[in-house]
């Protein structure tokens, strides 16, 4: 009885942090590409090895919380940045598609000069810190809880089955969202990573959420209103000429 | 070294972006959660009241150029 309690609390626990990681994975890849989003996903994947393998169960004197702080604070800025463009698409005062043109420009530019396909550095980051944060969380799940019952190895079963559960939702959300119109799509990944950004910079930061994980979904909320707000403070008082961009 | 050139600029690019006042009210934001956490306030509503900061004179500032 004992270790199937562990082994759902195992799963449980595990399957939220890589959702987590999954929702940001997905998001850079989706918008801004897959190459350089996987690679951060593979490197990250190595150093949570070299990591894991190092320490061992040592692994729970790492200081997380800061980590947590490093990791949200940046992502909240990047998040942020991206929500910004986001909002002005939407209200109409910056162009739907200048940031891409840009940024193919740029990509196509390096793959000339270098002959080959360039990285983009954005998505190698950000998926790199998504993955490697849940991933260490995931790995202090095992430890904390396999520890406390002697039995590590059915701690890291139920992680590894929390993995191909959530690999396999990702695989069935994935279509699906690739449908999603570009800049609704652009808009929803600032409002995530602003969100994760928050949750995790808050938990580096000391702060207990009312709720706990599920306090991510109020502030996915609250976001994403605040954003939605803004887009319909700026459309109003837009200045005439500027628009004829509608949000999507 | 031109790669490292470029790691750099992608580095200022990543966190300062178009407009560096977000990263600073993230930053005070942090400090200042940080700072209440230690003193004993569950200091959750900071951050979110920021990301309002951030976002509305972040846009604001946008409008007018």
């Amino acid at each position: 009885m004992h270790a199937l309690l562990l082994f759902i609390a195992v799963f449980a626990a595990s399957a939220v942090e890589m959702i987590e990681a999954l929702t940001i994975v997905l998001a850079v890849g989706v918008t801004r590409g897959w190459r350089s989003a996987l690679t951060g996903v593979a490197a990250a994947v190595v150093a949570l090895a070299v990591v894991v393998g190092a320490l061992g169960p040592a692994l729970s004197e790492l200081p997380i919380d800061g980590v947590r702080l490093v990791v949200g604070a940046l992502l909240l800025i990047f998040g942020l940045q991206w929500l910004r463009k986001a909002i002005l698409r939407s209200a109409g005062l910056k162009a739907m598609h200048d940031e891409e043109a840009i940024y193919r420009a740029e990509i196509a530019d390096l793959e000339e000069s270098r002959g080959v396909e360039a990285h983009d550095w954005y998505s190698f980051t950000v998926a790199f810190k998504g993955v490697f944060l849940e991933g260490l969380e995931v790995a202090f799940i095992v430890v904390t809880l396999g520890g406390s019952q002697h039995d590590v190895a059915l701690a890291a079963i139920g992680a590894g089955a929390a993995l191909i559960a959530v690999l396999a939702a990702g695989v069935v959300v994935y279509a699906p969202l690739s449908r999603v119109p570009e800049n609704t799509l652009k808009f929803a990944v600032g409002v995530m990573l602003t969100t994760f950004g928050a949750f995790w910079g808050g938990e580096g930061a000391g702060v207990r959420w009312p709720g706990g994980d599920v306090a991510l979904l109020g502030l996915l909320l609250f976001v994403a209103l605040a954003a939605l707000g803004l887009v319909r403070l700026a459309t109003m008082r837009a200045p005439a000429g500027r628009s004829g961009v509608t949000a999507s | 070294m031109r790669a490292l050139a470029r790691f750099g600029r992608f580095w200022v690019d990543f966190v300062i972006g178009d407009d560096w006042m977000v990263a600073v009210i993230v930053v005070c934001a942090l400090g200042v959660t940080l700072a209440a956490t230690r003193l004993g306030w569950n200091a959750w509503p900071v951050l979110p009241l920021a990301i309002v900061l951030a976002l509305g004179s972040t846009v604001a500032r946008a409008r007018r150029r």
